[in-house]
Formats: structure tokens, C-alpha cells, sequence
């Protein structure tokens, strides 16, 4: 499979994207990826008490700051968590 | 009217020389008066790239210290009537001159000249706070590589702190072929990460060693990165130029093959 170059890993330049963004985020906020890594982690547990999440589709993410008049900048959290389903938990 | 741009990048070796060589060539061969600035004091180069290094006698810091008039140090380019060069001083370093130094040695400039092109030394210290402090817009030279977008993005942070009226991006290096085999960062990918507007996109060519090795400015020539060069210049004069290297983009049959390589 190594051998056809499609079905190889990833490309480099997926790579050079992947290594940037995070790369970035450590730059302008001073987290590390994997401190936004464990966030992700524990997020995931927490809410695997009330529905059902697939663990590797939680993005967390950084941002640049946001403009607050009354504290400046500030840098905002932001999370997407698609539910895989709600049903089984009790909720629905 | 006349405009001040810096050409700016944070990591050395990514082509600001070159870019600035280029684009001073391209606007005077355009018909605009034009004079390249080489702020990099202590590590004169543009002098080199331009092939004017032999007939150096006054340079920047000179006018700036008072030791000789601006129409002294200013070399005009005989090859385009319109074309001039403030060299650097290559004995001094970038303490010599501050930021209001700058500002004012550009004010006495504005009223001559078309464009002023200051080509800005690598790193955030002195040297790049006198270079933008007297910019009217700043065009951010990158590489696809980490390094250089990485610095890129902080050159474009800083540059947004000192309220830089507009910002561009130029991706120099780029190779078509490994992009369109997944194995170098796109123009498209590069724009995505920095988030600012492009004005241009310069391939990796052989004519620009040859070009910097002879000490003669391709822009306008018939090679890639001259006709690249040349594009970016007209869209610097409002002309809708569109991007016409190819491939900048990744390939189709690497797109339909992407959902191959998730996970």
C-alpha cells in the first residue's frame, strides 16, 4: 500500500498546515496543544454523561483575542461538538 | 501622490531583497518614478541584487547625518530613467538611524517620487521599527515553509499594532509540482493560515539565481517569476490582474482522492 503514493499517510503539506495552526495558537496565546489536547479530553468525558459524542470530531480551539471594551483583548474558547445522538441517555 | 511600502517578512533568506529588486524594477519599467531603499544598515545587499554595489559613494546614513545631500546619495539606475537606489551603510549598524530619522528622510522624498520601496532588514528589533515607522502599506514576503509563515504571521500582528493601513501578502518559492503532490504548502493554505489579502505569487525559478548572480532584475522578463514580478507590480497600480501561475491550487485528482487520506 506504502508503495502507491496516494494511499501513502499524509503529505508533507498537510502536515506543514496542521504543525502551523497549532503552532500558532501556542504563539498568540500561549497554550499548548496538548493542554487544549487534555481540555479535550476531560470536555469529552463530562459530556459523554449526558449524550453521546465521538471523541475525535470535539474541536477546541484557541482564537485570536476579541475585543472587550472593558478588559481589552482577550483570548476566547471556542469548542464544536457534533452529537452522534442523544437517545440512551435519558435525555430524549 | 506618492506611496511608501515596506516589503517585510521576520525570517531571513525569504526574498525581501529580491521581491523589493524586483518591484522597483517592474514600477519604473511601468513608468513610474521609483526609489528602492535598503533599511538594512550594516547588511547592505539590495545594492548587490540591483548590480549597482561598484558605484556606491553616500548612503543612507549619510543623508541622515547631514554628511552629503539626498540628490548625492541617490543612484539613478541606468538601465530605467526612472529608477533610483538609496544604498545602506555597510560599516554602521542599525542604531545609526531612529524612527523619526526615517520618517522625515521619506517626507523629503515624497514629493519626487511615485513610489518609495523600503526594503526592510529580517527580525522585529530597531531595523524593522525604522523601516515601518514612515510605511504607508506593507507587503509581507513569505515562503510556503513553517518557519517563515510562522514569522510571517508575528511581522503581520506587529505590523497590525502599528495600525498598518493596509497589509498584502506575497508567497515567494512556491513550487507547483510538489504542491500539486500534497508535498508543499499551497498559496490557498497559506492565505487560509495568515489571513491576509494576496497581492502576488512568485514560483521557484532558476532565472532568479541567475538573475541575482548577473546583478540584473527579472521583473518583466520572459521567465515565470519575471512575468509573476510584473503582475504583482500592476496590481500595485490598481490594474485586476488575475493569478495566472498554474497549479497554485492543489490538484483535482488530490482533492477527489482526499477522503483517502483522513483519519
Amino acid at each position: 500500500m506504502e508503495r502507491i503514493p496516494v494511499l501513502r499517510k499524509r503529505r508533507s503539506g498537510e502536515i506543514a498546515c496542521r504543525r502551523l495552526k497549532f503552532l500558532l495558537i501556542t504563539d498568540k496565546t500561549g497554550i499548548a496543544p496538548e493542554l487544549l489536547d487534555m481540555l479535550r479530553h476531560d470536555l469529552c468525558r463530562v459530556l459523554s454523561r449526558y449524550m453521546e459524542v465521538r471523541p475525535e470530531e470535539l474541536e477546541v480551539t484557541v482564537t485570536n483575542a476579541s475585543l472587550r471594551e472593558d478588559t481589552g483583548l482577550l483570548p476566547v474558547l471556542y469548542t464544536r461538538i457534533p452529537i452522534k445522538s442523544l437517545n440512551g441517555k435519558g435525555i430524549l | 501622490m506618492s506611496e511608501v511600502i515596506v516589503i517585510t517578512s521576520g525570517k531571513g533568506g525569504v526574498g525581501k531583497t529580491t521581491t523589493s529588486a524586483n518591484i522597483g524594477t517592474g514600477l519604473a519599467m511601468l513608468g513610474r518614478r521609483t526609489v528602492m531603499i535598503d533599511t538594512d544598515i550594516g547588511l547592505r545587499n539590495l545594492d548587490v541584487v540591483m548590480g549597482l554595489e561598484n558605484r556606491i559613494v553616500y548612503n543612507l546614513v549619510d543623508v541622515v547625518e547631514g554628511n552629503c545631500r539626498m540628490k548625492q546619495a541617490l543612484m539613478k539606475d541606468k538601465r530605467y530613467p526612472n529608477l533610483f537606489l538609496l544604498p545602506s551603510a555597510q560599516t554602521r549598524d542599525k542604531t545609526a538611524v531612529n524612527p523619526e530619522q526615517m520618517i522625515k528622510l521619506i517626507d523629503d522624498l515624497r514629493d519626487d517620487f511615485d513610489y518609495i520601496l523600503l526594503d526592510c532588514p529580517a527580525g522585529i528589533e530597531q531595523g524593522f521599527r525604522n523601516a515601518v515607522a514612515g510605511a504607508d502599506r506593507a507587503l509581507v514576503v513569505t515562503t510556503p515553509e513553517v518557519s517563515a509563515i510562522r514569522d510571517a504571521d508575528r511581522i503581520i500582528g506587529l505590523l497590525e499594532n502599528y495600525e498598518m493601513k493596509s497589509i498584502h501578502l506575497i508567497v515567494n518559492r512556491i513550487r507547483p509540482d510538489m504542491v500539486r503532490r500534497g508535498d508543499m504548502m499551497s498559496v490557498d493554505d497559506v492565505m487560509d493560515i495568515l489571513a491576509v489579502p494576496l497581492l502576488g505569487a512568485i514560483p521557484d525559478d532558476e532565472a532568479i539565481v541567475i538573475s541575482t548572480n548577473q546583478g540584473e532584475p527579472l521583473a518583466g522578463t520572459d521567465t515565470p517569476s519575471g512575468q509573476a514580478y510584473l503582475d504583482i507590480c500592476k496590481r500595485l497600480l490598481g490594474e485586476e490582474v488575475p493569478l495566472t501561475m498554474p497549479n497554485l491550487s492543489r490538484g483535482l485528482i488530490y482533492r477527489l482522492t482526499g477522503f483517502l487520506r483522513r483519519a
